[in-house]
């Protein structure tokens, strides 16, 4: 699949894998843009200022405010699904409550399957595995059992409804992966 | 002397239902001692290390229903090591072995094991009610010991408990032939739970009047329950999420409309706000309504269904209903009695969404309002002195405001003069939680006007001695303290140590006590457990006096140093000599081998008047347990049930 040539970005500018711009991630992939982000979520700017902020970087008071850890845990709902991908030996398990966000979870996706990352396609969703070259599109099945594009609707619904997460290949998606570029579904 | 028969002494006293009072009566005569304590059916014990079970046993032998307390409250926010103790198995063990017809047990904060309820099960024929809050320890497979074995169990009630989910279909194991439940609450599951056999056996429990389901029970094995159990008076749903067009979600409408008979309403674990409308029809006979672990439903869906809610007298929320939404509360539920409102983000000093405009709504909206916790942003003498002059009902007051340090962000201020405006104006006031900027004043005002205090909790609050001193001097009721990161130290504790012998524990945890003080406590005070939690080995007890002490827990006992102390809980005793160990206490004539092999011999003259031998040392309960024997004798004067 050949990159879209609309606004082409200096190489220096690209950044391919899930780093938000600037967080200096030198890409393994020249040519490559940065799309995802973009059609992902609304406001790339929000994303920053979120992945910016140190995660739980607050100085807790232990035992304070006086919550039962029962609340507290029952608050959290760590929501742990597992994540298949197509080819692999064995799978993995990616909590999705702890991402707040969809670039978050391929972020989480990438850290874990270091072969693999992500494909900035303008508007499209790809993730390439680079040592064998294999495409693949990130799919789950939700509540019904059906299978879904990962990024239709908005965070909230999906961790809600996700189930498990499978990296498929992009062979087998013929007809489902997005090609065009379509106008950004409201993913907040 | 009496002018009846005990048994019309007897049957007054069957009227006498408070602890209380049973045990003012318990004290006129020796007559009416013996007349109440083999009449008393319902015994509460308040810390289970107060008393041993045999005690108990030996005093109510017609008991039936126990109540048992175990951690200190600060166990709850992680203050209490885990293993720190209030294990229920001894008290299974006594209970089984003697004739105590058993049939209620009530726990709270109890470490409960699996072996410790399959005991349970197969000891107490007649068993009937299990209620388990806060505990821990024990896994499905104990229940479905409790299943299995009690033919007429009634009430299994489980609250916030930690429970380990071991698969295998505990529900399944309640035999058909039991038909006798009442109240069943299984809210606090994680795991998986057989949907068939729980809704047979809603179907052959004709008496259910209260359901509580976990997580796991969708919407749709909801409404195949609700239909076997439309006589229920409380509900609590598990999951409430489905496709609103569906079948099912239409079904669940109607049979709600069944269900006329719930007044109770809670669960909503995992809720899809477009589903809620279904409740509305029941929401005008609701007189309690829990959505505090229902994080999915925000501000104007909350408003909704709480519009239709005229009745609620009790409500637990969350702050996302935010001050617009308790303005609407206000409104609308005039019979309110108690509200709740629980932090969205329970880990942050984070955001919450309500602040003292929302409280004032409610004190000017709910005359009837006397309970309330309340978690909030921000808070103000102002606002705290208009809730006084509104509700002057208050018995229950419990504020938390995130930053537990922040002032009267208006004026800057410590907050001394809104909750003495609390304790002035509420004469009936039992329980009492500060929060925010406090100075000593706040406590000489809680020391002149809050007469009726039993609890108060104290964090991150005060200048000095003289503030915990206020407290100690002036509520004469009070039963329970517990203090944190406040700056009292020895003088304040010491001043007046017959005082604990009429409260049941005190907390202090980051103060300013020392180690020292401590001992000086524990001195001559042999109805007391001065216990210090030890973390990480912080404290030499071989050394200096006047290291600080972390964390001190403190309570009346009849029983001396409890034997099942882990490691790192050290009882300070009546005399702290250094680093003697008691090596054996022998009940006739008291042997204590030091280690310097001295030997000290006393005979022991009963509890009463000189409690125990002097050369009772302190010692590392846990190691020596094995060896050590706490054998009061003959003490005969018990003093009534320690609450």
């Amino acid at each position: 699949m050949s990159p879209e040539n609309v606004n082409c970005l200096p190489e220096s500018d690209v950044k391919l894998t899930l780093g938000l711009p600037g967080s200096g991630r030198i890409p393994s992939k020249p040519g490559m843009k940065r799309g995802f982000l973009e059609t992902v979520d609304l406001n790339l700017e929000l994303d920053q200022e979120v992945a910016a902020k140190p995660p739980a970087a607050k100085a807790q008071v232990v035992g304070w405010p006086p919550v039962r850890s029962f609340r507290k845990n029952a608050m959290k709902s760590c929501k742990y699904v597992k994540v298949a991908v197509d080819g692999a030996p064995y799978l993995r398990k990616v909590d999705l409550e702890i991402c707040s966000s969809y670039p978050e979870l391929l972020n989480a996706l990438e850290e874990m399957f270091s072969c693999l990352t992500i494909w900035n396609y303008l508007n499209e969703r790809k993730i390439m595995d680079n040592v064998n070259g294999m495409e693949y599109v990130p799919t789950y099945e939700d509540k019904d059992g059906d299978w879904m594009l990962v990024g239709d609707v908005p965070w909230k619904m999906f961790v809600e409804s996700c189930k498990r997460l499978r990296l498929m290949k992009s062979s087998e998606a013929i007809g489902l992966a997005p090609r065009t570029p379509s106008k950004n579904s409201s993913t907040s | 002397m009496n002018y009846f028969p005990d048994e019309v002494i007897e049957h007054v006293f069957d009227f006498i239902t408070s602890h209380k009072d049973r045990n003012a009566v318990s004290l006129v005569c020796k007559s009416w001692y013996k007349i109440e304590r083999m009449s008393r059916q319902i015994v509460f014990i308040g810390n289970c290390y107060a008393i041993s079970p045999e005690g108990v046993i030996a005093r109510f032998p017609e008991l039936k229903s126990l109540t048992l307390k175990g951690k200190p409250h600060f166990a709850d926010f992680n203050l209490v090591p885990h293993d720190w103790g209030g294990i229920l198995y001894p008290w299974i063990e006594a209970f089984a072995k003697s004739r105590v017809g058993l049939e209620e047990l009530r726990l709270k904060r109890m470490v409960v094991s699996d072996e410790s309820l399959e005991l349970l099960s197969k000891s107490f024929v007649n068993f009937k009610a299990l209620v388990l809050v806060s505990c821990e320890g024990f896994s499905t497979d104990g229940l479905a010991a409790v299943a299995a074995n009690c033919r007429f169990l009634r009430e299994l009630d489980l609250q916030e408990n930690e429970v380990e989910d071991h698969r295998g279909h505990w529900i399944s194991r309640f035999p058909e032939s039991c038909t006798s439940l009442v109240s069943l609450n299984l809210a606090c599951l994680k795991g998986e739970i057989n949907l068939s056999a729980l809704e047979r056996l809603v179907a052959r429990s004709p008496n259910l009047k209260s359901l509580r389901l976990s997580r796991a029970v969708p919407l749709d094995a909801l409404q195949k329950i609700l239909m076997r159990a439309p006589q229920l008076v409380d509900l609590g749903t598990g999951s409430f999420v489905h496709d609103p067009a569906s079948d099912a979600y239409n079904k669940l409408k109607a049979t709600i409309l069944k269900c006329k008979s719930i007044k109770s309403l809670s669960g909503f674990l995992e809720v899809a706000p477009r589903c809620l409308s279904a409740i509305h029809p029941i929401c005008h006979n609701l007189t309690s309504l829990n959505l505090s672990y229902a994080p999915g439903i925000h501000g104007n869906d909350l408003i909704k269904l709480i519009q239709h809610c005229r009745k609620l007298e009790r409500l637990w929320i969350l702050d996302c209903i935010g001050d617009k939404g308790l303005g609407i509360v206000a409104s609308t539920c005039k019979e309110l009695q108690e509200l709740r409102v629980f932090p969205s983000d329970p880990y942050g000093v984070g955001n919450a969404a309500v602040t003292e405009e929302g409280l004032v709504a409610i004190s000017a909206g709910c005359p009837k309002l006397h309970s309330l916790l309340y978690f909030c942003q921000q808070m103000t003498n102002a606002a705290l002195i208009t809730v006084a002059k509104n509700c002057s009902n208050f018995t229950r007051f419990r504020l938390c405001i995130l930053d537990p340090t922040r002032p009267d962000p208006v004026t800057m201020q410590p907050l001394d003069e809104g909750f003495g405006a609390i304790v002035q104006s509420c004469k009936r006031l039992r329980r009492l939680s500060l929060s925010g900027l406090l100075t000593d004043r706040v406590f000489l005002y809680i020391g002149m006007y809050a007469e009726q205090l039993e609890m108060l909790s104290i964090a991150f609050a005060g200048d000095s001695d003289k503030g915990m001193l206020y407290v100690l001097n002036g509520c004469k009721k009070l039963r329970k303290l517990e203090i944190r990161d406040s700056p009292f130290g020895d003088t304040a504790l010491l001043t007046d140590v017959g005082k604990y012998e009429t409260m049941r524990s005190l907390w202090m945890s980051s103060c300013e006590v020392t180690l020292g003080g401590c001992k000086t406590l524990a001195k001559n005070r042999p109805m007391l457990n001065v216990e210090i939690i030890n973390e990480d080995d912080q404290i030499d007890f071989s050394s200096d006096d006047r290291q600080k002490v972390g964390k001190m827990y403190l309570y009346r006992t009849l029983v001396g140093p409890r034997k099942d102390a882990p490691e790192f809980v050290w009882t300070l005793s009546r005399r702290w000599v250094g680093t003697d160990l008691v090596k054996q206490h022998n009940s006739n004539s008291s042997k204590f081998l030091t280690m310097a092999g001295q030997e000290k011999s006393q005979k022991s003259q009963g509890w009463s008047k000189n409690p125990v031998p002097s050369g009772w040392n302190c010692h590392n309960i846990g190691v020596l347990s094995k060896n050590y024997c706490t054998r009061i004798i003959g003490y005969e004067d018990l003093k009534g049930t320690m609450a």
